[in-house]
Parts: structure tokens; C-alpha cells; sequence
């Protein structure tokens, strides 16, 4: 490929670079709201007041003094169950993403590394991984095993490592024959040395892009396996739950969908975002 | 050319046996099925009638090879809930939503090859930047969500289209553009690379020296090259929009394969689920076996073996 023009350049990196703050800024705000919200909003996520159900938010007429975010059917604080919805999304992406990363590029690297036999075992994983429908398969396990968190980061965690599977295995790949490599390999390092402390390092940042893309991957498929009913269990804020109990009433007062579908939006934005800087960082270090 | 295409071939059936097994292991993840079937008021005298009426009192092993069988000819046994057999009941469904995907692919490639193509040739300006942040937007709405938000606004507000159900042609299109909206990013970022790629190579600096127009360039030798992996990965993403088209046809009501499977899934009627996992599996495989013969049409590097 040719190298890119010189006076376009500077807007690409001047867009990327910011679109990736914006995207670190979304991130660390709802981190942070995951965090410590629940002692800056006065109520609780869980107190229902049925006197008090389904009060639009600040902008709109007819809004509850203290209810910022307004109230759902059953009368709860919409501003308390978002953040701590926010926490429930945070940690079934974070926890997802640890365990399919650990699954994937254990798979990943194994196969890189040492090709022949290895790698048409971790090829086949892969291919069977792909043509298995994560959706039904994950709804299958949650039906037929109960709903639960741990339960949701097992499956999916267990179902999201290809595209780290995929990514390790190529850049093993092009690093396993380098200089380096073999230096240290010459030197009398042994196998898991080589992998852990050579391969593992210089391969870790193009892992850090699909980190962020599977962690937004798997807060999508919480959502809507949630939305489904068939993920966290109530009374538990997850915002895919909370935009399957305000479906109900969408036609009447359409925030009660916008505000969570919003707050996933943008999460999910934000790390798209983060992803997508990372990548263009990598990619103007590859062509220097 | 042939060899390729047997070796493919294998493969996707030690694929689709590898996912029998998974597919069957699932179902018996909730402990005992007779439990379940039964229901919770049945007594003990009536789960052991079920157990044998199911032949749930055989060996695992036995189930399963019966199951493997059976499943070799297309017999996927009966439904516990509809009262029908199961290979009845999904080729009932299958049409509805290989036409949702049908729609669902043909809208996306409408939208995402032109912006592609835009972004590819302007690369580097506003509007290039424009179309990846289009892309990200997309990525980053729930696909759930934003079906909620087409009913109410093509729906309820506007009162054009039919908010859920499988009647008529029209109760597809919302579904459709939902699930075109799921394949939009990628396939767009994917004709913008290859896009790129393509117009950076010798054979188009050799027809720009020609002195081609630019418009021959783009489409007649750009785009050709270009359109490789977008081929390729377009059948892919199709298995991939049937797969996740359950929560699509979900949402609207739409009786396709994948709304089966949701309901299969909350009346545990376990031969249903196998059966849809099964089915929605070897479609994917199949589509990849398609998008591999028709890379190799396209490409000729790539037809051997």
C-alpha cells in the first residue's frame, strides 16, 4: 500500500486521537457512575412507590421534584437503577472479556506457535465456534439452567473467544520466526518461556483491540438476552431488563425505552471509540 | 477446483457432527428431562411414563446415536409442545426467515457497497469520516432497541407499517431493516478497505495511465477486486444474521425459525431446540462452503486446493 498523503494526514490522526478521548471521557464517566453513583443519587434502586409510578424525566411536563430520570411502573427511581445498571453491564462485559480472552489466546497462541497438528485443532475449534448461533445457544443455556449473572458471563465468555482465538493465532504467527524469538530461544529459554514472556507481550496490544470489541459485543448480547428475559433476573437493573419491563408502556411515554437504550448506546459507543483509536495507534506505529 | 471443494466439503460435515454433539450435550445441561417435561405438578408415576414414552430411560450413548441417526435423514423426532414433528415444523418456519435474511442482506449490500465505494474514493475527507462514524454509530445500537423505536416511530406515529405479526409482506420490512442494520457496519468498512487497497494497486495505475475515465476505474476494475472479500464475507454474514435473527423475529412476532427456538426454548421442548441449533449450524456451514467456491470463481489464486 502506498504511504498516505502528507496534508490529509493530519486530520485522520487529529479525528482518530479524538475520537479516542471522547471515547476514554464516555468510558471513565459511566466507569465512574458504575462506581460511586449509587451514593450520589438519593434513592435506592430497589424501593418501589406505587403512588409515584411511571414520572417522566426533567425534560419533559409533569416531572417529580427529585426524580431526575423519573420513576418506572413500579415506581423506582430511574436515575438510581440506570447507574447501577451501568455497573451490571461493566462487569458482565470485564468478566466476559476475561474469560474469553483467556480461552481465546491460550487457543490462539498454541496454534501459532507450534502449526502442524496443533493449529488444525485450534483451526477446527474456530470453525466450530463460528457456526454455532451465539444467541440461541446462550438463551438455550440460560433457559434450561436458570438465569443468573455468573451464568451469563459463563456462556457468554465461553462462547466469545473466537475473534481473540483468531487475532492470536496470526500475530503468533508473523512474531514466532523473528530475531528476537529465536535469540531468546538460542539462549536456552524454554517453551512456556518463549510463549509467556516473548510472544505473549508483543502480541498483547493488537489483543487489546479485540478486547474492547468483544467487550462491547458481550454487553450487547447481556442486553438483549435480558431483553429476552432470559438473562439477568429481576428485580436486578440490567438495562436490556429494564428496556423489556418499560416495552410496555413505550407507546405512551417512549422515554421509558430511550433512556436505557441511550445509556447502552453510548457505553457501547464509548468503547467502539477506544477500540477504534487503539487501532489506529497500532496502525501508524506498523507503517512508521 | 473439485479437490478444494471435497476438502470443504469434509470439513463442514466433521463441523456439523462436532455441533450435533454440542447441540445434544446442551439440551441435557438442566439435569433430568423427564423432570422438566413433566412439569411441576406431575407425580412421580407420571414422570416415569414420560421417561419411557421419550425414551429418556435409555443410555446416553443410545439417545444419542439414535438421535444422530435419525437426524442423518432429516427426522428430528416429535415436538412435546406442537403436537407435530419437528422437521414439519421448522420447514414451516424456515421460509419466513430466509426471506427476513433474504431482505435483511439485500438492503445491507444496497447501503453499505455505495458508501463503501464513497468513503474509499474520498478517502481521508469529512465525508470518509463521516461514513466511520456512521459505522460506529451502528455498531454501537442495540439491535432490540432500535426495533422498539422503528414501532413506535413507523408504526404508532406514522402508522405506515404493521407493528409485529407475519401476515403480509409489509410485517418484513421493519425485521428486515433491523437485521440489515446488525451487517451494515461491517460490510461497509469492508468494501472501504478493499475499496482502498484496490485503488492503490499497479493494475490501476497502469489503467489510470491508459487514461481511463475515473468512473471505469472505480467500477469496472476497482470494484471487482474489491468486491472479493465483501462476496465472501456477505454469505458469512448472512449465516451470521440468521443466527441472530431470533431476537429480531422476537421482537415483531415474526414466526420465523427463530422465534421456534425462543419458544422452544421457554417450554423445554428440547427436540426443538437440538433441531433449530442443528439447522441454523449447517446453514452457516453451508454458506461458508458457497462463499469459499464462489472466492475461488472469483479469484483465480485461489482455486487450488
Amino acid at each position: 500500500m502506498s504511504e498516505p498523503i502528507a496534508i490529509h494526514a493530519p486530520l485522520t490522526s487529529r479525528v482518530g486521537v479524538a475520537g479516542f478521548t471522547v471515547g476514554i471521557v464516555i468510558v471513565g464517566i459511566i466507569a465512574v457512575a458504575a462506581i460511586i453513583g449509587n451514593q450520589l443519587v438519593p434513592h435506592d434502586p430497589f424501593t418501589q412507590d406505587l403512588g409515584n409510578r411511571l414520572k417522566p424525566p426533567f425534560w419533559m411536563e409533569g416531572t417529580q421534584a427529585g426524580h431526575l430520570f423519573g420513576t418506572d411502573q413500579l415506581g423506582r427511581d430511574y436515575l438510581a437503577r440506570l447507574v447501577y445498571g451501568a455497573r451490571i453491564s461493566l462487569l458482565i462485559g470485564i468478566m466476559t472479556v476475561i474469560t474469553s480472552g483467556l480461552i481465546g489466546i491460550t487457543l490462539g497462541v498454541l496454534g501459532g506457535f507450534f502449526g502442524g497438528r496443533i493449529d488444525d485443532a485450534v483451526l477446527f475449534a474456530i470453525t466450530t465456534r463460528l457456526s454455532i448461533p451465539v444467541v440461541l445457544v446462550a438463551l438455550a443455556v440460560v433457559g434450561l439452567m436458570g438465569s443468573g449473572l455468573g451464568l451469563v458471563v459463563a456462556t457468554l465468555g465461553l462462547l466469545l473467544w473466537d475473534r481473540f482465538a483468531v487475532v492470536a493465532r496470526a500475530t503468533t504467527m508473523q512474531i514466532r520466526s523473528l530475531d528476537y524469538v529465536n535469540a531468546a530461544r538460542c539462549a536456552g529459554a524454554s517453551t512456556p518461556h518463549l510463549l509467556i514472556k516473548e510472544i505473549l507481550p508483543n502480541i498483547a496490544s493488537h489483543l487489546a483491540v479485540v478486547a474492547t470489541l468483544e467487550m462491547a459485543l458481550a454487553i450487547l448480547l447481556e442486553a438483549a438476552l435480558s431483553f429476552l428475559g432470559l438473562g439477568v433476573p429481576p428485580p436486578l437493573p440490567s438495562w436490556g431488563l429494564m428496556i423489556a419491563e418499560g416495552k410496555d408502556y413505550m407507546f405512551f411515554s417512549a422515554w421509558v425505552i430511550m433512556v436505557p437504550g441511550v445509556a447502552l448506546f453510548i457505553l457501547v459507543l464509548g468503547i467502539n471509540l477506544v477500540g477504534d483509536g487503539l487501532r489506529n495507534l497500532l496502525g501508524s506505529e506498523r507503517s512508521r | 477446483m473439485l479437490l478444494l471443494i471435497a476438502r470443504r466439503l469434509g470439513l463442514g460435515l466433521l463441523v456439523a457432527l462436532t455441533v450435533m454433539t454440542l447441540a445434544f450435550m446442551l439440551t441435557r445441561l438442566s439435569g433430568d428431562l423427564a423432570i422438566s417435561i413433566a412439569g411441576p405438578s406431575a407425580t412421580q408415576a407420571d414422570v416415569e411414563i414420560i421417561r419411557k414414552a421419550y425414551g429418556l430411560d435409555r443410555p446416553l450413548y443410545v439417545q444419542f446415536f439414535s438421535w444422530v441417526g435419525r437426524a442423518m435423514v432429516g427426522d428430528f423426532g416429535q415436538s412435546y409442545f406442537f403436537k407435530d414433528s419437528v422437521s414439519n415444523l421448522i420447514a414451516k418456519r424456515l421460509p419466513i426467515t430466509l426471506t427476513l435474511g433474504l431482505v435483511g442482506l439485500s438492503l445491507a449490500l444496497i447501503i453499505s457497497i455505495p458508501l463503501g465505494i464513497l468513503a474509499a474514493v474520498r478517502e481521508n475527507t469529512w465525508l470518509d469520516r463521516g461514513v466511520t462514524m456512521f459505522t460506529m454509530v451502528g455498531q454501537a445500537i442495540p439491535s432490540f432497541w432500535l426495533a422498539l423505536i422503528l414501532m413506535i416511530v413507523l408504526g404508532l406515529n406514522l402508522g405506515i407499517l404493521p407493528i409485529s405479526g407475519t401476515g403480509t409482506w409489509q410485517h418484513f420490512v421493519m425485521p428486515g431493516i433491523v437485521l440489515a442494520f446488525t451487517a451494515i457496519p461491517a460490510l461497509t468498512r469492508l468494501t472501504r478497505s478493499g475499496m482502498i487497497e484496490a485503488m492503490a494497486s499497479d493494475y490501476i495505475r497502469t489503467a489510470r495511465a491508459k487514461g481511463l475515465s475515473r468512473a471505469r476505474i472505480i467500477f469496472k476494475h476497482a470494484l471487482r477486486n474489491a468486491a472479493i472479500p465483501v462476496v465472501s464475507i456477505a454469505a458469512v454474514q448472512l449465516g451470521f444474521m440468521l443466527g441472530g435473527s431470533i431476537v429480531i423475529e422476537t421482537v415483531f412476532a415474526l414466526h420465523g425459525v427463530g422465534y421456534l427456538g425462543w419458544e422452544s426454548i421457554a417450554k423445554n421442548d428440547f427436540p426443538v431446540v437440538q433441531a433449530v441449533v442443528l439447522v441454523l449450524a449447517a446453514i452457516y456451514i453451508g454458506l461458508t462452503l458457497l462463499s469459499d467456491i464462489l472466492n475461488a470463481l472469483l479469484d483465480p489464486r485461489l482455486r487450488t486446493g
